[in-house]
């Protein structure tokens, strides 16, 4: 309890600076790295032929983002086939499958990092290095980009430039990923995590027998791994194995690594939208106001809502471990500690369940658990998340599905003041609506679609351990994880077969490049609109009123979709195992 | 007469249309165009025939007969319901069209041909640009503009007003509405529509709702309805195979019942009721809006541009001073104007009294020969006394002539007296008597009474108020001080207006504005609602979006309320009927699951008797909270001006957390009275 307050705060006071650094990127305003980094820039422009300074408005955007990931698809998919050349191959892996290697591919483009293979017995260190590495950069970065267009298109200063997306996406590389995945990339050999090109060794053990012990370049990838919120594990085991997370203070690292940026953007898009405000009334805007403001007023009704989601789930998912199982406590086994099944002894149940409440509402994706053997409702915490996908969620995308949910909230709660529904100083009419209802919609469709489907194909019934309450957990979980571009596995799922490497592929496709071109839509419809006045009649989106509305409108909606199978699932085996 | 009749909510023959309509309106083509509802007919259908042919779907259905059939017939009521919701609303509106077309009798009129000659034709065959000649007690055949003659019009067809009004040509005064009747004098008019095209006929197309299209908000929020039905609907049609992998089979029919409870009926089916409902509230205020999408804008206005003259004040029209001139003293003069005043029914007549009054006079007793009233062609009002004394008092230079020619001499100071009531932006009436000038009473511009408390209310919503007017600005900022304007624009030109108007409107402002003469309607077209009097121009009305038939100009406050509460109704009904959900959720899912898994009996919170039961009652409060809240959706939601926040806080806590409460309440106890019916049904 102690530790997860502690970690709080810590967390609190890394991601503010760092929002700001972010504000600064994103709006090219002056950084301290400027002088060494712009020559880099310049010359990867140069290179490119990219011209930074070329306008796009939203549909630009977004072919450039579709474009730029539909060619390293291409290319990645491309090296998987052939990993089994000699190069970079100590090991002598074969080449992926055809389904596993589409399902791994869009798994890492869409930042999903979903795993239905081991990397250690998978991929060659080449497939490591530039399949799975260089997604981790480049998807989340690109999910960045998008999430700043999208913030561009929200606070409107101009009618249609969202911005750059190739100077967005190389400024966001070499500006906060690179360098901070220098510095945690570091600290982690630090720690302990192996950093090398050395096949597996194979060890004597004390018992006579032997063991592979795998290692590679597994820092490099780690750092990235938590950062860009991809989650993709070098080894199959995820953060579990003490080569990819070796200490308490490894684990803090990776935690703090995931929950900094998507937090940042919230940070950004806040200073961002005050900003604009500002601008308009410039007579408001006093010096003091805006030295101690961090957030934003927006910004700050949206970390509100999202830190309180976070709260409550990690409250929920904490109990429920701590409680421990009442199965295994009436055959004898002490559960004063928790459940510890499937948790790492040096990591407890303070750090699983905070990890577990991270990864998921986060969207990373990487596990220091296994969730298949969380308590009913510590599963149900961790699925829930990604069902929401917007409690901070990842790579931005979190802070643009929030604000759905805003615009959601905005126009019932615009309603009930009796005024055209307004979000910014723009008001949100039937094309937005159309928009905003879509990407709700889509969430859902593809969990509830396709996990129906798994259960009525055989295919897909094969592919489930567990009979029951869990094994429909543990369908819903896998597709609960590929809609929410998370990645994490409930594990115990056999999943790599045609069927669900398909399902799976399609659904992490949609889920983030629909979503994303809706989302762009609905920025791009918004920013051509002429703001409109704010007076005391308006709305106020920065108000506890509105925050709590919004708390309450993203919990009725979740419930409503999802009540009647999370009751078919975690709390019916909840209740089973309790009464 | 618009304004006697339809008070009441609902009457014996509404009410029966309505019922007529709501069957009616079952016909799929209609239902299509409300999709929610629409989701409801298809499961009534399915639920019919599962009554009828048990086993159609389901293998062991035929022990299920009676449930299906009870299913079936609450889908019917909630369908029916929402139809007369819908059908009240129209209803009530056809009432106010049909006592309109009775106005709207074909009658014989003069057609004058260019060389002047007359002729009768029948008024459906005048054409625009047509002039005809209207006398004494005939009904003005069509829309026009006066452009010879003088006349009182009897306008309360259209308005309810029963005091005429003068019609003349030029001016802001000349437009004639068709329907109306001439009772004195004649006029020579010219058509300005076609027939079928009269400002009547876009009345009445307005009120019984035939020109009606969705509001912009109305379509948003249908949006949002629509795609709700649809990811319930995805819900539900995959819980079926999950549940199924459960090892828990779901009947159809309850999943029909868990779909119709769920999608957003209470307020799918009253919206359009709430449209059209708000646009009667407008109509009922003798206000009509050329659309739905005018009204709203209402509701989103920030500053509202009014003139001073007859909106603010009374206009120039209330006695302050007496002041004599030459050497007469203020006793005669006063004495003298009460005289002229005791049958003046205007207000300038009235308020002479009331100062006379004030300053310590009694109305004198005079013995009264015949008195004169106030005419457009005399300007001048007065009596004659049984012996001989002749007092008059009006306008100055009417009252000069008239002295200049019954012999009488105007005092040198007169002209003083007059510039000097002039300059303080007020009006000057000369009062004489027999061939004598008396002096000059100083008629002010008085701020109506409440303006000041309207304001307030408009200031708390965020509404700015700019006045216009004429006036020196000194006289200006004392009316606005007086007023509680926030801002005013004194020696306003109608330019100025326009630019004013501009100006906000590039801040991002929505502008309201009345006016009235035909240098309105520029204005009147810029603005986002533009009020235009009905005694105004033909070209003012053409330009407003909504039109006054009182001409009051202070009524742009109120529709600008209805405007709000006709939004605030919608949002509130929505947030209702999605809270509502929590609670049927509540009901159905341990009703659904319980069997199979008597564990999730601890979710049935509401201690529901029987599965059947449960699922049944849901499904019937969702039928009956629709009847209920037609009264809500007809009156809309009471409105007071707050805050925002505080606005929405109160609306939160009444339809948000009173909808997550009332179906608890309302569920359970259907639940007790269901349960024995059940029973004997023996289901």
């Amino acid at each position: 309890m102690f530790q997860i307050i502690v970690t709080l705060i810590i967390y609190m006071a890394l991601v503010i600076p760092m929002g700001i650094y972010l504000y600064h990127v994103a709006t090219y305003k002056k950084t301290f790295a400027d002088s060494i980094l712009n020559g880099i820039d310049n010359f990867i422009y140069k290179v490119g032929g990219v011209d930074p300074k070329q306008a796009m408005n939203w549909k630009k955007y977004l072919a450039a983002v579709l474009i730029t990931n539909g060619i390293m698809v291409l290319l990645g998919y491309i090296v998987l086939r052939i990993q089994s050349i000699d190069f970079l191959n100590p090991n002598g892996i074969e080449n992926m499958e055809v389904d596993l290697s589409f399902n791994t591919i869009i798994s890492f483009m869409t930042n999903t990092n979903l795993q239905h293979y081991a990397g250690e017995s998978s991929l060659s260190f080449l497939s490591q290095m530039i399949v799975i590495t260089f997604m981790m950069f480049v998807s989340a970065a690109s999910g960045y980009a998008v999430c700043i267009a999208f913030v561009r298109g929200l606070v409107g200063k101009t009618k249609d430039n969202m911005g750059n997306f190739y100077s967005d996406l190389i400024r966001i590389i070499t500006r906060i990923l690179l360098p901070l995945s220098i510095i945690v990339g570091l600290m982690l050999v630090w720690q302990g995590v192996p950093q090398n090109l050395s096949a597996t060794i194979t060890a004597t053990t004390i018992e006579g027998t032997y063991q592979d012990i795998a290692s590679g370049p597994v820092a490099a990838l780690e750092s990235i791994k938590h950062i860009g919120t991809n989650g993709g594990g070098f080894f199959g085991a995820n953060s579990a194995t003490p080569f990819e997370n070796p200490t308490i203070w490894s684990n803090l690292i990776e935690l703090f690594s995931m929950m900094l940026l998507p937090g940042a953007c919230v940070i950004m898009f806040g200073k961002m939208a005050s900003e604009t405000k500002n601008k308009i009334k410039k007579k408001e805007s006093d010096l003091c106001e805006k030295r101690f403001n961090f957030f934003g007023k927006e910004g700050k009704t949206i970390f509100i809502a999202m830190s309180v989601l976070f709260l409550i789930g990690l409250a929920i998912c904490f109990f429920a471990e701590m409680a421990g199982n009442p199965l295994l406590a009436e055959a004898g086994l002490s559960q004063s500690m928790g459940s510890m099944e499937g948790k790492e002894v040096r990591l407890g149940v303070s750090q699983s369940a905070l990890f577990t409440t991270s990864t998921t509402s986060f969207t990373t994706g990487s596990v220091n658990n296994m969730h298949d053997t969380l308590t009913p409702f510590g599963g149900f915490v961790a699925m829930l998340h990604m069902m929401l996908n917007l409690v901070f969620g990842g790579k931005g995308v979190g802070l643009m599905n929030m604000i759905i949910y805003v615009l959601l909230t905005v126009f019932i709660c615009g309603l009930m003041i009796g005024r055209t529904p307004e979000y910014l100083g723009k008001k949100v009419e039937g094309k937005e609506m159309k928009l905003v209802a879509l990407c709700i919609i889509i969430h859902p469709l593809l969990i509830l679609g396709f996990s129906a489907l798994a259960l009525v194909s055989t295919a897909g019934l094969e592919g489930i351990s567990n009979g029951g309450f869990h094994g429909l957990s543990q369908v819903l979980y896998e597709f609960s994880s590929s809609a929410a571009n998370n990645g994490s596995g409930f594990e115990g799922l056999t999943d790599n077969s045609v069927f669900w490497n398909i399902t799976t592929g399609l659904t992490m496709f949609f889920a983030r490049y629909a979503a994303i071109a809706m989302q762009l839509a609905i920025a791009g419809s918004l920013m051509k609109k002429q703001r409109v006045n704010e007076s005391t009649g308006t709305l106020k989106t920065s108000s506890m009123t509105f925050t709590i509305s919004l708390i309450l409108v993203i919990y009725i909606f979740a419930a409503l979709t999802f009540l009647p199978v999370l009751c078919l699932g975690p709390v019916a085996e909840h209740l089973v195992l309790w009464n | 007469m618009m304004k006697q009749s339809n008070k009441k909510f609902l009457n014996k023959e509404i009410l029966i249309q309505s019922c007529k309509g709501a069957i009616i309106k079952m016909n799929p083509k209609s239902m299509i165009k409300n999709p929610v509802m629409f989701v409801v007919e298809i499961g009534f259908i399915i639920s019919l025939l599962l009554s009828i042919f048990p086993t159609i779907f389901e293998t062991n259905g035929q022990e299920m007969r009676t449930y299906n059939s009870i299913v079936c017939v609450v889908l019917l009521a909630t369908l029916l319901f929402a139809n007369f919701a819908e059908a009240i609303a129209e209803g009530r509106g056809k009432a106010q069209a049909q006592s309109l077309k009775k106005t709207q009798k074909n009658t014989k009129a003069r057609l004058v041909s260019a060389e002047g000659s007359e002729t009768i034709v029948d008024s459906s065959d005048l054409r625009k640009g047509d002039v005809v000649i209207v006398s004494l007690g005939e009904l003005i055949p069509n829309d026009g503009e006066v452009i010879e003659g003088v006349a009182t019009v009897d306008e309360s067809a259209i308005t309810g007003e029963s005091a005429p009004v003068v019609r003349e040509s030029g001016g802001d005064f000349c437009s004639v509405t068709g329907g109306t009747t001439v009772v004195s004098d004649s006029l020579k008019i010219r058509i300005t529509s076609d027939p079928g095209n009269s400002f009547l006929d876009k009345m009445i197309s307005l009120v019984e709702g035939a020109s009606r299209k969705k509001t912009p908000n109305e379509i948003a929020l249908n949006t949002l309805l629509v795609s709700l039905t649809i990811i319930f609907l995805i819900v539900i049609i995959t819980l079926y195979p999950i549940a199924a992998y459960s090892g828990i089979s779901i009947s159809i029919s309850t999943l029909i019942a868990l779909t119709v409870c769920l999608i957003p009926t209470t307020i799918g089916g009253l919206l359009s009721a709430i449209g059209i409902a708000g646009m009667d509230r407008v109509t009922r205020f003798n206000v009509i809006a050329m659309s739905g999408k005018a009204v709203e804008v209402c509701g989103d206005v920030d500053t509202m541009i009014l003139d001073k003259t007859g909106t603010i004040t009374f206009g120039n029209r209330l006695a302050a001073d007496f002041l004599t001139v030459n050497n007469i003293t203020k006793n005669e003069l006063i004495k003298n104007a009460m005289i002229t005043s005791i049958y003046d029914e205007t207000p300038e007549g009235k308020s002479t009294l009331e100062l006379g009054k004030q300053l310590g006079y009694e109305v004198p007793e005079v013995q009264v020969k015949e008195s004169f009233e106030f005419s457009a062609h005399t300007r001048m009002s007065g009596l004659d006394l049984e012996d001989g004394t002749k007092i008059r008092k009006g306008a100055s230079e009417a009252i000069s002539q008239y002295i200049l020619s019954i012999g009488g001499t105007i005092p040198s100071d007169l002209q003083s007296k007059v510039n000097e009531v002039a300059s303080l932006g007020g009006t000057p009436l000369t009062v004489c008597c027999n061939d004598t000038i008396l002096g000059v009473i100083y008629l002010k511009d008085t701020v109506k009474p409440g303006m000041k408390e309207r304001f307030e209310r408009l200031r708390a919503i965020g509404i700015k108020t700019i006045m216009c007017t004429g006036d020196n600005p000194l006289t200006a900022a004392t009316i606005a001080s007086e007023a509680g304007v926030d801002d005013f624009v004194a020696e306003c030109t109608p330019e100025d207006k326009i630019d004013v108007i501009k100006k906000e409107q590039d801040k991002g402002k929505i502008v309201a504005m009345t006016g009235d003469g035909t240098n309105d309607a520029p204005a009147l077209a810029q603005a986002n609602v533009g009020l235009a009097m009905n005694s105004g121009t033909a070209a003012a009305k053409e330009a407003a979006n909504m039109v006054d038939l009182d001409s009051d100009p202070t009524k742009i406050l109120e529709v600008v309320e209805i405007g709000k509460q006709m939004l605030i109704t919608r949002g509130s009904l929505t947030t209702f009927s999605l809270s509502n959900d929590i609670a049927k959720y509540f009901a159905i899912i341990p009703a659904m699951f319980m069997v199979e898994i008597p564990q999730l009996k601890i979710l049935n919170i509401m201690q529901l008797e029987t599965p059947n039961s449960a699922i049944l009652s849901a499904l019937i409060f969702n039928a009956i909270i629709i009847p209920c809240l037609i009264p809500l959706a007809m009156k809309g939601v009471t409105y007071k001006p707050m805050s925002s926040d505080k606005l929405l806080r109160k609306n939160l806590l009444v339809y948000g957390l009173g909808g997550v409460f009332t179906p608890f309440v309302g569920i359970k106890i259907i639940d007790l009275l269901v349960y024995p019916l059940l029973n004997i049904l023996g289901s």
